[in-house]
């Protein structure tokens, strides 16, 4: 994914100077703090690694679900549920060996995950309810769900703070190095994304899923069963962010924690994005923002600088990417008349890799131009016959 | 805020007096080319003021462009256009809106939980206060001046798709257009709304104002034209009054049919039947019934051409015979087996094989060919572990080979020519031998050679004892390929002709719909 990306950082780091010095330093001084000085010591590189490891979750969670044409924006509130899963298994399980303890503590998470995932999921194929609305507003409800639990019957009877009761022994995910905080979930992680890439490129249902995300209508022509393939994905999504939520409780805090997420499902939508989809990209993009999250903390402290300005130009870069996206597709289209579908070639023609649906939803608003006004003479793409003209369809 | 009113700016041009001061737009020698295709060739156009000047062609023969160019939406490659007598160019629908151009479609522009009168508040420029109280009044004037009677205080939402496009026109009208373009107004409505549609138009009309009203129904166009202009496959064909037949409009066209192509042989008489349609009815994309009582029945080794005007239901017939659209009643049987509502996976099963005129939403665009030829039947391509890649790899060398596709396995579909994509899709549908194959437009937009293969092979199909329905606006090649033609007029079959004994104004006739009592 060379070229976009790199324009991306470029642009993003040109954009960030302004504010960096702002707050007083030399902008090149921060990005070596933020992105070089991480990699150059044992520890931070290892801290890297485990910043990265609920991106990789929730990078691959998002990926997935937006692959398939369905926007998940709940990862966050999946990986709480899955948080709360794996912490209540961990706190019953007692004296049973890991091997048995932390397969029930991923499934639990899993299930949790895809639980939280599910009414969204059901409530857009079933009425087509947007769930860009639904799964976002669950985020914060399951926020508050976790608060209430550990205000209330969780509340560690031991210290009185607002935090579970510590997991049992054979609960915690081992620890992968000596002196450092690197553990099993990494690996975890990995595997998932590994899992993830050979089902999306390798497997029918994969190609199901994608050819469901680039055009739902030729999908359905095709004979695949798109709402079952979204419900799917979303679930499988959900899944994945579970299982964030139960490496962070089982791996780094042992306990479950109301700021147990620094907003890993929201980051992971960056991760997906800047990834283009691709389950590589998730990868790199997820060590990439790893690596930007250790370093604005230290570079908090080596330069005297708020650390919250690794969170700006986290923000940037998505900004950026998705503007890159759209001129791209724009310039495309104006070149090749009737032209839909360009974000993801364009995409592909960065990446190499296949179609990233990054801006399906951008570049429905061009598909409608094909031929003339719009879609009239076009089968209907949802094949829903009924649906009067809707006033967002103007032509103008 | 001043509001024009049409019946001052043509209190001179009433309808019936003709010449050059009444011209009120002049398109002169437009041309427009997306890549291959010529949308508009040379084309000259000219409304005047108070006439409504009817814009009839098939789908895809360039009307909707030239209005796109009339409103800034599109740029011509070459070409000038005049208002008022004098040259103009229209870059956006800002500049076309200023010139005194309105435009309604089907989709209308309306904020829909808006009162009317907020609407049109909506399109209005300078002044910084929104009066509503005074808007709402001036659209009770406007309203009343016009004689389009709409309650401004309604909300959008909930009137009736007749009153919203009545919303439109007023907000067209309160814009000062002195020129109003209608693109396809009956579409949407029942026949009711259309005869009100009309009556507004010719009160509008009369006070001067220049509608173009754009359609490819010939009734609608004859009973409201005072003149007609065909184009087809982006050339002006002609300007004739509009009292002209509608049968002459018809052949206008959709173009004489040239005879000399080979006909193919009939095939023996009383072959089994595979395709076999009965009571069918479906309602099309507007919720509007579209199918009627639809009954026929297709043998083997015989292709069925469905005639029509576009528009009249072959669509829909298409989407139920792909599993794509739900029928409402009737019964699909294909070599006895019942498949009425049936999903695509189980048309496919059955053996129906289907070409839909859309061929670019048939196919996933980004996905490359050798995915899309096997996307029907993935289960076939798996083994164990996943896909068959080499299967799948081997599969699109074979078919590109033996259907001439220009393309490289690994080439995505968007990248491919016209011509090459209906191959890929042709490829996939006949690579499995279906036993009926329903297909629309298979040629329409493609080049001669790629016509003639896409041709060749559904007769060979034909020939290998398949049963083919062919829907066309061509009627060259309907008239080529079919054994048997029928005609669908809004949504029924008016007639039913052997394809010998067909000829063009045989066909004319029953498609304008005035065939029914004969």
């Amino acid at each position: 994914m060379p070229a976009l990306v790199v324009i991306a950082v470029c642009l993003t780091l040109t954009l960030t100077a302004g504010p960096i010095l702002l707050a007083g330093a030399n902008p090149l001084d921060a990005y070596g703090e933020y992105l070089v000085v991480p990699l150059t010591s044992r520890y931070t590189f290892l801290e890297v690694l485990v910043a990265s490891t609920p991106l990789l979750f929730t990078g691959a969670a998002v990926g997935i679900a937006f692959r398939a044409g369905y926007w998940n924006i709940g990862a966050e509130g999946q990986l709480l549920l899955g948080a709360v899963a794996a912490a209540g298994i961990g706190q019953v399980v007692g004296e049973l060996p890991p091997l048995v303890t932390l397969p029930l503590m991923v499934a639990g998470g899993a299930v949790a995950g895809a639980g939280w995932a599910l009414v969204p999921a059901l409530l857009r194929v079933r009425f087509r309810i947007d769930e860009v609305v639904t799964t976002l507003l669950l985020n914060p409800v399951a926020l508050l769900f976790v608060n209430g639990l550990l205000q209330g019957p969780w509340r560690d009877p031991v210290s009185g703070f607002p935090e579970s009761p510590r997991i049992a022994a054979g609960a915690e995910l081992p620890q992968l190095v000596e002196r450092s905080r690197l553990h099993g979930g990494f690996v975890l992680a990995i595997l998932i994304i590994v899992a993830a890439w050979y089902v999306l490129a390798r497997t029918p249902a994969g190609l199901r899923l994608r050819a469901a995300g680039l055009s739902p209508h030729a999908a359905r022509f095709a004979g695949i069963d798109v709402p079952r393939t979204l419900l799917r994905a979303a679930l499988v999504s959900g899944a994945i962010a579970g299982i964030a939520g139960m490496s962070e409780v089982a791996g780094i805090q042992y306990r479950l924690t109301g700021g147990l997420s620094a907003g890993y499902g929201y980051t992971g939508i960056v991760v997906a994005t800047l990834g283009a989809l691709s389950m590589p990209g998730v990868m790199l993009a997820a060590l990439f923002l790893g690596d930007l999250t250790v370093g604005a903390s230290s570079a908090g402290r080596a330069l005297a600088i708020p650390s919250q300005l690794g969170a700006v130009v986290q923000g940037t870069l998505l900004l950026v990417t998705i503007g890159l996206l759209a001129v791209r597709r724009n310039r495309l289209s104006r070149a090749v008349e009737p032209a839909a579908g360009e974000v993801a070639v364009a995409a592909e023609q960065v990446t190499g890799e296949e179609l990233p649906a990054a801006a399906t939803a951008i570049e429905e608003a061009g598909e409608l131009e094909v031929d003339g006004w719009p879609e009239k003479d076009r089968p209907d793409p949802t094949g829903e016959s009924g649906r009067p003209p809707a006033a967002g369809e103007s032509n103008r | 805020m001043s509001r024009a009113n049409p019946g001052v700016a043509g209190s001179t041009g009433r309808a019936g007096s003709t010449g050059r001061a009444d011209i009120a737009v002049e398109l002169q020698g437009i041309t427009k080319r997306f890549g291959d295709l010529v949308a508009n060739d040379h084309v000259d156009f000219d409304v005047r003021r108070g006439e409504v000047h009817a814009l009839l062609g098939e789908n895809g023969a360039g009307k909707t462009t030239l209005m796109r160019i009339l409103y800034g939406l599109t740029a011509p490659d070459e070409g000038e256009i005049r208002i008022d007598g004098r040259p103009v160019t229209v870059r956006s629908p800002k500049d076309a809106i200023a010139a005194g151009i309105g435009i309604v479609t089907q989709h209308f522009s309306l904020v829909r939980p808006m009162t009317v009168a907020e609407n049109l508040a909506l399109g209005r420029t300078g002044g910084f206060r929104l009066d509503l109280e005074r808007t709402r009044r001036q659209v009770a004037g406007a309203s009343e001046r016009f004689g389009i009677r709409v309650d401004p205080a309604a909300i959008v939402g909930e009137l009736s798709i007749g009153e919203q496009q009545r919303v439109e026109i007023l907000k067209a009208l309160a814009r000062d257009c002195r020129v109003l373009i209608l693109d396809e107004p009956t579409a949407v409505l029942v026949p009711q709304e259309v005869e009100a549609l009309f009556m507004t138009l010719r009160r509008l009309v009369a006070d001067g104002l220049a509608v173009v009203f754009i359609s490819h129904k010939l009734g609608e166009v004859r009973a409201i034209s005072d003149r007609v202009s065909v184009l087809r496959r982006g050339a002006m064909v002609g300007t004739v009054p509009g009292s002209t037949d509608e049968r002459e409009l018809a052949r206008m066209m959709v173009g004489r049919p040239t005879f000399g192509v080979a006909r193919s042989e009939p095939t023996g008489g009383e072959a089994e039947v595979l395709l076999r349609v009965s009571g069918l009815r479906a309602a099309g994309r507007h919720g509007l019934p579209a199918l009627h009582d639809v009954t026929f029945e297709i043998r083997r080794g015989e292709i069925l051409g469905v005639a029509g005007v576009s528009g009249n239901g072959q669509t829909e017939l298409v989407e139920v015979l792909s599993g794509m659209r739900h029928p409402a009643a009737g019964s699909i049987t294909v070599d006895g087996t019942e498949l009425a509502g049936a999903t695509p996976t189980a048309m496919m099963a059955a053996g129906v094989g289907r070409i839909p005129e859309d061929r670019h939403a048939s196919l996933v665009a980004d996905l490359s060919v050798a995915d899309n030829l096997v996307l029907e039947r993935l289960d076939d391509f798996t083994t164990r572990t996943g896909l068959d890649e080499r299967r799948i790899r081997e599969h699109a060398t074979m078919l590109i080979e033996r259907f001439d596709i220009r393309a490289r396995p690994e080439d995505r579909v968007t990248t491919l020519s016209g011509g090459n994509i209906q191959k890929v899709l042709l490829a996939r549908v006949l690579s499995r031998q279906p036993k009926v194959i329903v297909v629309a437009q298979p040629t329409r937009g493609l080049d001669i050679g790629a016509t003639e293969y896409v041709r060749g092979e559904l007769l060979a199909r034909r020939a290998a004892g398949a049963a083919v329905l062919l829907v066309s606006e061509d009627l060259d090649e309907l008239l080529a390929l079919a054994d048997r033609l029928i005609v669908l007029y809004e949504g029924r079959i008016v007639g039913e002709i052997p394809a010998a004994d067909a000829d063009p104004e045989r066909l004319g006739i029953l498609m304008s719909g005035r065939g029914r009592a004969a």
